[in-house]
């Protein structure tokens, strides 16, 4: 039986690496008593995977992890297990049955992530939040009237140009904030700091002068039962859901 | 939320900011209100070693369980964050609170091996409190020094307030509650050092007058106020399975060094070797009740969730009831994914049934320790270990499908001859030989014999203790002795060869017989710039030999010579129990090519069995 995991990570447990957080659930399986399954072999290790890796400094209320239960667990009694033994800045917020095919796991279905983006007045701390500057707010619909937003993305052995115009899929500036929604997952993958170096760019401003706090606030998937083209439409809500919706509760 | 001491900035600016911010799965928080003393605990390195100690959890645990207390870690900022909080003046804090260091009541620093020395002067400086002890005031912590260099203080004597001889379970208490006391009687810190001076197992350096003869031994070492003892007496728990030990241990975030949940079976070694300081300071030996181990398994692996379990003791084949204790181990733990991991091995047909049991053959290898290559050097050393007993074993892993060998050595040791060091690759390449026996059909490949070698160093409190150690360049020489003895070998293909730095080595020397007076150069290396001289990629001896020179201080005069029979040491104020007639019987021993036998062989008069404890009552129990 396959279980989704969604959790939220905040305080100082934002300085945590995204493999130093699959080594901590790890742990917390062995506290918390989760029947999880092991893959075989001499050396067996839990069968658990990662949605979506999440940045260092970055805060997030929808993470997610899938793994393989070797019997069924009720939601609401697991969820208190994983927290009980918990340290202060991750916490499991549900814990739901998805269905076994390959093709529901979150690394495969992971299509879009929305972020919270917003402006400090020192990058010594994400606590004290200013207003969105208006000569920024201001410019959001320019800079996404562009046709092409070429920026330079670092692969694994050089930079190359690419146009991240396509990868976003939302834009828009609030008083408290700018919401971004992203494409994300293992095709196309944009992450928010890169999108606001660009924007910055765009304005004509240094990006130092303008320290920014990320949050992530959910991860989704392509709605597996809406046709594929109906994400081209690049609207919230139309073809995506967050992969938590795409579970059930298990009830004991 | 706790409000963290490093800013947001700095910590996306270092490396792996977990290492400061605290907050592990076990770690204590406590109210401030409701602790009356509030004790740092620092292991004076890096977060991923500070973390991997075993003394440290027992401590950090066995103090939290007493309400009145609050222990909280520090370890060494890494160069790094240690270069940004001298430029911005943050002073270095504790990682539960991340209050600073300076607010506590005390600071306690782990003394674990000499090349950290410089790290607790960057600790006490990042915190704030003058290196000096004699310069302090009322407002500065006491600061508190212990663990294995604890038995040879005097080199740290300026910068420690008190030193703490002994295991840490035995006379904290008394310690913290004399505090408390002194404090509500409005008694100073000076009074509070006079009175901890009459602790059994507490050494406060500023008691002492050192003076020294002519030719720079120590002349005279005396107490200089009333109520310090002439000698002090190491603290030992004699029951190690009534005593503290620590069933949640802190989880780190971040891979350490250690990262798995360790047994202590036992403290103390049986054997009796003549260089081993360890085997010398925890006699006697004493086992932990096998029951006892077991629950605290239990215990500690669903605390942590950890996924490997290990054994500590300096020689794990000793322990009486290792065989029921792994089997337990397998049973309980194998089928759940835990490795199991067993270090401290003799090799044997039982410990290679064991590891055949928890461990990838293919990729494992098997480790030897003769540490001397001929058998003459292996009789002076007292290291029970014959040439045919290690062939034998590896044998035995050769035909059980195992194909690497790791060797150590030691390089140095006293009365070392060229034949001896030329036996070291000979013994390698018998092993390999050993190894080419095998049809080639039923063989896995070729074999690969690692062998390493490290200088011998002399240590306070062993039968070696009067000892010479040489020069770098001597060293040196020793080491390409050894290197060309393993061109000339038949299998050479199959031998690899590795020696340790002579620089690090001889520093080290000085600081683990050292006086009072290289404290001074400590200090000296320090201002230059040196911290962090274990790790290599920082260790500048350009700057040592320069502290050297500015501080006159003759490292000939603490290495290269024989101490004399009556020389007075430095350390000999400590009575550890074993005597000094016994430590020399046993260099006379060593000088003859003598075997002592082990403990349980028969009883060596060692002056340990005082403590009424361990090996030396077995048999009568
Ligand atoms: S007194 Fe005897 S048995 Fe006890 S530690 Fe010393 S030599 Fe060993």
């Amino acid at each position: 039986m396959k279980a989704r995991i969604k959790f939220c990570k905040y305080g100082s447990l934002r300085f945590i690496g995204h493999l130093d957080v699959m080594r901590y659930f790890q742990k917390v399986m062995r506290r918390a008593d989760i029947p999880i399954a092991f893959t075989g072999g001499y050396s067996p290790h839990m069968i658990m995977s990662f949605a979506q890796p999440l940045g260092v400094g970055v805060t997030s209320s929808g993470e997610y992890l899938d793994i393989e239960l070797t019997k069924p667990v009720a939601s609401k009694q697991t969820v208190a297990q994983m927290n009980a033994v918990m340290a202060e800045g991750i916490e499991v917020v549900s814990f739901v049955k998805i269905p076994e095919e390959k093709k529901y796991s979150g690394m495969t279905i992971t299509a879009a992530a929305d972020y919270r983006v917003t402006f400090l007045a020192s990058g010594r701390s994400a606590e004290k939040i200013c207003p969105v500057p208006e000569d920024l707010k201001e410019q959001v619909k320019a800079f996404l009237a562009q046709p092409k937003i070429k920026v330079l993305k670092a692969t694994k052995r050089s930079e190359k140009e690419v146009d991240i115009r396509p990868m976003i899929y939302a834009m828009e500036a609030g008083d408290e904030d700018i919401r971004l929604f992203l494409a994300a997952g293992s095709e196309n993958n944009l992450k928010p700091d890169l999108l606001m170096e660009a924007f910055l760019g765009f304005c004509g401003k240094e990006k130092e002068a303008y320290p920014l706090h990320f949050h992530r606030m959910d991860v989704y998937a392509r709605n597996p039962a809406i046709p594929a083209d109906a994400m081209e439409r690049n609207k919230k809500g139309v073809g995506l859901v967050t992969l938590e919706s795409l579970g059930k509760e298990i009830t004991g | 939320m706790r409000k963290l001491a490093l800013n947001d900035e700095i910590l996306l600016k270092i490396e792996k900011p977990a290492r400061y911010i605290g907050n592990e799965v076990n770690s204590v928080m406590k109210d401030l209100e409701k602790v009356d003393i509030r004790f740092a605990m620092c292991f004076p390195d890096v977060y991923e070693i500070g973390m991997s100690h075993l003394g440290i959890q027992i401590l950090y645990d066995m103090f939290n369980q007493w309400e009145d207390v609050w222990c909280e870690r520090v370890y060494s900022p890494w160069v790094d964050l240690d270069r940004i909080m001298r430029e911005e003046d943050i002073p270095l804090f504790a990682l539960e609170s991340q209050d600073p260091v300076k607010d506590f009541d005390f600071l306690g620093i782990t003394l674990q091996y000499e090349m950290c020395y410089t790290n607790i002067l960057q600790v006490l400086d990042l915190s704030g409190i003058p290196l000096e002890a004699a310069e302090r005031t009322e407002e500065d912590p006491v600061v508190i020094g212990g663990g294995p260099c604890a038995y040879n203080p005097e080199p740290l004597a300026e910068f420690f307030d008190l030193f703490y001889i002994g295991e840490g379970e035995t006379v904290y208490r008394e310690l913290l509650d004399l505090y408390k006391k002194n404090k509500a009687d409005g008694g100073t810190k000076k009074n509070y050092f006079e009175k901890a001076a009459e602790i059994e197992g507490i050494y406060v350096p500023s008691l002492y007058d050192v003076t020294y003869n002519e030719d720079g031994t120590l002349a005279a070492f005396v107490p200089n106020n009333p109520h310090a003892p002439r000698t002090v007496k190491k603290q030992m728990v004699s029951d190690l399975t009534m005593t503290y030990y620590p069933q949640k241990p802190v989880v780190p975030f971040i891979k350490v060094t250690q990262d798995r949940v360790v047994l202590e079976i036992q403290r103390g070694c049986i054997r009796g070797c003549r260089f081993c300081q360890a085997g010398m300071l925890y006699r006697p030996t004493r086992e932990r009740d096998v029951e006892k181990l077991k629950e605290y398994a239990r215990q500690m692996l669903k605390n942590t969730g950890h996924e490997e379990i290990s054994l500590s003791s300096l020689s794990s084949s000793d322990y009486s009831r290792l065989k029921e204790l792994v089997d337990f181990l397998i049973d309980e733990f194998k089928g759940k994914g835990i490795n199991i991991s067993l270090p401290s091995l003799r090799i044997d047909a039982f410990s290679l049934d064991v590891m055949e049991r928890v461990q990838d053959i293919r990729k494992s290898s098997l480790t030897f320790a003769p540490e001397a290559g001929s058998q003459r050097m292996r009789n002076v050393i007292n290291k029970g270990l014959t040439e045919e007993e290690i062939l034998t074993g590896a044998g035995q892993a050769f035909a059980g499908g195992w194909n690497k060998v790791k060797l150590y050595f030691m390089l140095g040791l006293p009365t070392e001859t060229e034949e001896d060091m030329r036996a070291i690759p000979e013994l390698a390449d018998k092993i390999a030989r050993k190894y080419y026996e095998i049809p080639k059909d039923q063989r896995n490949g070729k074999c690969q014999i690692t062998t390493s070698t490290s200088f011998f160093i002399p240590k306070p409190f062993t039968p070696f203790q009067w000892a010479r150690m040489y020069s770098n360049e001597e060293y040196i020489a020793r080491a390409a002795i050894v290197k060309h003895g393993f061109n000339d070998q038949l299998n050479r293909k199959s031998l690899k060869y590795n020696w340790h730095d002579a620089e690090i080595t001889v520093l080290e020397g000085v600081f683990a017989r050292g006086d009072r007076r290289v404290g001074k150069l400590l200090l000296e290396a320090y201002r230059l710039g040196c911290i962090y001289d274990a790790w290599t990629e920082v260790f500048d001896y350009e700057k040592w030999l320069a502290a050297f020179a500015s501080t006159g201080i003759d490292l000939a005069f603490y290495n290269e010579r024989e101490r004399g029979e009556d020389e007075l040491f430095p350390w000999d104020f400590i009575d550890t129990g074993v005597t000094k007639d016994f430590l020399r019987r046993e260099w006379e021993r060593a000088m003859n090519a003598e075997v002592t036998p082990n403990c349980r062989e028969k009883c060596s008069g060692c002056g340990a069995a005082r403590f009424g404890g361990g090996v030396c009552h077995e048999s009568k129990n």
